[in-house]
């Protein structure tokens, strides 16, 4: 009787629970090849970054990250097929964003099939959050407040010296073409004629005639909807041409730190302006950690820094705060934690998701190229740009000539 | 008008990246897709030799130009070769090259990262005044290397032995093997001798673009519609291939919008091939075999 008792006893008692200390596995897509590799390289080493610095502290829950990053070539079609074997062959248990807003908004959609929360920081163009999915959290700034700054500086001007006239130039892209529309419908509330106003396949080869429709417009002010490729055409075919904008600002690619410099030449970086929420020097929580921990780990100087790097390690720091809140890595109590979590810090800046998951704590701050520094303005109360403290140089305007 | 000049000087400059490939076609009917990749290598060998030894772009042909040759002769030994006894030698041609295009492309992201790089002198950026126009240094120097390269590349078809089998290959292999040529050393010659001029249009490339290792794919898609344009064989006809396709293409971009572009370069593509199948300048012979 004594044995069966035991025997009963032994059945009815739960083992004892052993700590789940195995790896948890992140799936990332990225564009290692393709058009979008320098970028998606970048984002690697955000990403790298962060799992390197996570790891120390003991990992998630006390489990270590381990990154799957599988290549998608820049191809939307591909990193549909990556995210579907991460998540059902590779069982990664979290997901991170791929880069660009194409590929995150083709990818997005096969993540919410799986009920994975989807975290990332370069796709910030409105058509991913126009889907309807619930389970999309961007971590940057919203692609269609870009330009509003800059757009409000230029309105803000005494006619005297405000432009008369803007051409704007956009790849046929779903992350570049917003911002220009938004800043043209201010300029031109403002008086500022539209003389040029061009989109041109993302696949484009020969930017010559598209530069040379610009010059030929003899615009006051160029926007560019632009990657690294060809804002620096534009810019090499401006200089040939003696064509010299009062202000030029291109969406991306000014803000690739050395590459930039290395595409058009440092003395034709002065004065191009660039939109963005991140810079090395500013002051938000980890940022200076984080920077130090690129140049300890990639070398080179802080001002090589791509602003894709800050994206990933962003995007990993959210994650941390929503699963160290769960205390799970239960996709569905993220995504519900995301939605209703009121502030949570990265390198970028704060982080506030509305219903669509656009982040609406991030601030656009315009960075202008001074002297082979890219430095930081922002709006003051009376839309005038103004550097952001303790940097104290005023903005170049109008921009040297070349 | 302006769009005109940039199509032209433009157009010169992808005559002289696609000529290598007509070249190879119309000696040993081997479609070479990884023509993109190589003027990408070449601009690249460019850019070591200016960064790091500080010789200028143009000096620099002295050793691409070579080095570009062996790096032909090696892959035609090493690959294309082994197609000869293939039943199917030009559908393959297109997968072994495709390969050699990755396998290089993979090598060069290893040794230089994705990240952008732009060749530079002090006359790439400048340009010349002319009747109301800048004219780019650069596509100026472009379009006289372009000619002269071509030229050059004429003169040996023309004026020399090797020419004269390279020819005789063209009309017919047998043929050319039963009067006693060489075929395995012509081949190779040509392979060699189109990828050596491929070291010109890759500096020009890398001048006038930024270009990374994923860079060839977007130029070979264009340097095929030239040569198929100007004549498989043909390298006067991709000279004015190039120059009609990007005349096109850029007053389109101009008058029209650039989304159309690319629909007008192609339509013009199968407009000219519907008038004449073998293209501008192509001989029905060359594609007897």
């Amino acid at each position: 009787m004594a044995a069966l008792a035991l025997m009963v006893a032994a059945c009815g008692s739960s083992p004892a629970k052993s700590a789940n200390t195995s790896p948890i596995k992140i799936g990332i897509s990225l564009s290692l090849s393709g058009d979008r590799a320098a970028d998606g390289k970048a984002l690697q080493q955000g990403y790298q970054l962060w799992a390197d610095h996570v790891n120390a502290q003991g990992g998630l829950l006390g489990r270590k990250v381990e990154l799957d990053i599988v290549s998608d070539a820049s191809s939307p079609s591909q990193v549909v097929t990556n995210y579907q074997k991460l998540i059902s062959v590779d069982n990664c248990q979290l997901v991170f964003g791929p880069f660009s807003t194409a590929l995150t908004k083709a990818a997005s959609q096969v993540v919410a099939r799986y009920g994975y929360a989807f975290v990332e920081g370069a796709g910030s163009g409105p058509s991913v959050f126009q889907q309807g999915l619930h389970n999309v959290f961007s971590v940057s700034l919203p692609a269609v407040n870009e330009l509003q700054s800059f757009a409000k500086w230029i309105g803000s001007m005494p006619a005297s010296s405000r432009p008369a006239t803007a051409a704007y130039a956009t790849e046929d892209d779903p992350f570049t073409a917003p911002q220009l529309d938004v800043a043209r419908k201010i300029l031109e509330a403002d008086g500022v004629k539209t003389v040029y106003n061009k989109t041109y396949p993302i696949e484009t080869a020969d930017y010559g005639p598209i530069a040379a429709g610009i010059i030929g417009s003899h615009a006051d002010i160029v926007l560019a909807g632009t990657t690294l490729i060809d804002i620096s055409a534009f810019i090499q075919q401006f200089a040939q041409q003696n064509y010299n904008p009062r202000a030029l600002i291109g969406s991306a690619g000014p803000d690739q730190g050395s590459q930039f410099i290395q595409a058009v030449g440092l003395n034709h970086t002065e004065g191009v302006m660039v939109p963005n929420s991140w810079y090395p020097g500013a002051n938000f929580p980890g940022n200076k950690a984080m920077v130090a921990a690129f140049l300890k780990k990639y070398g080179g100087s802080a001002a090589d820094i791509s602003s894709d790097v800050p994206q990933g390690y962003s995007v990993g720091e959210v994650i941390k705060q929503a699963v160290d809140a769960t205390h799970s890595v239960n996709n569905a109590k993220i995504i519900k934690y995301l939605h209703s979590v009121s502030l949570l810090q990265t390198v970028q800046g704060p982080v506030r998701f509305d219903s669509t998951g656009q982040n609406v704590a991030a601030e656009a701050l315009i960075f202008q190229w001074q002297k082979g520094q890219l430095l930081p303005f922002k709006l003051d109360s009376s839309n005038h740009l103004v550097a952001v403290p303790p940097a104290t140089s005023k903005i170049e305007y109008p921009k040297p000539n070349w | 008008m302006r769009a005109v000049i940039d199509g032209v000087l433009t157009g010169a400059v992808y005559a002289l990246m696609g000529a290598g490939l007509t070249l190879v076609f119309g000696v040993m009917n081997i479609i070479n897709i990884a023509q993109g990749i190589l003027v990408v290598l070449a601009a690249y060998m460019t850019y070591v030799l200016n960064r790091y030894l500080h010789i200028d772009l143009f000096v620099g042909l002295v050793f691409t130009i070579p080095m570009m040759f062996l790096v032909g002769v090696a892959i035609e030994r090493l690959f294309i070769r082994r197609l000869q006894s293939q039943g199917n030698r030009t559908g393959l041609s297109i997968l072994v090259t495709y390969a050699v295009a990755i396998i290089l492309e993979g090598l060069l992201t290893i040794v230089f990262s994705a990240d952008y790089l732009h060749l530079h002198a002090w006359y790439v950026d400048r340009s010349i005044p002319i009747l109301g126009f800048y004219l780019p240094y650069i596509y100026l120097m472009g379009f006289g290397l372009a000619v002269a390269m071509l030229a050059v590349l004429y003169v040996i078809l023309y004026r020399t032995r090797l020419g004269m089998g390279i020819r005789a290959s063209v009309q017919s292999r047998l043929g050319a093997e039963l009067v006693g040529i060489d075929i395995n050393r012509t081949s190779t010659l040509a392979f060699g001798i189109g990828t050596a001029v491929t070291a010109a249009g890759g500096m020009i490339f890398g001048a006038t673009s930024v270009f990374n290792p994923n860079s060839g794919y977007d130029l070979i898609s264009i340097l095929l519609v030239i040569i198929v344009l100007g004549g498989l064989g043909s390298i006067g006809g991709a000279l004015i291939a190039g120059v009609v396709m990007l005349v096109i293409e850029d007053v389109t971009a101009v008058l029209w919008s650039p989304i159309w572009s690319s629909t007008m370069f192609f339509a013009v593509l199968v407009v000219v091939l519907i008038a004449h199948p073998t293209g501008l300048f192509g001989k029905p012979e060359a594609r007897a075999q």
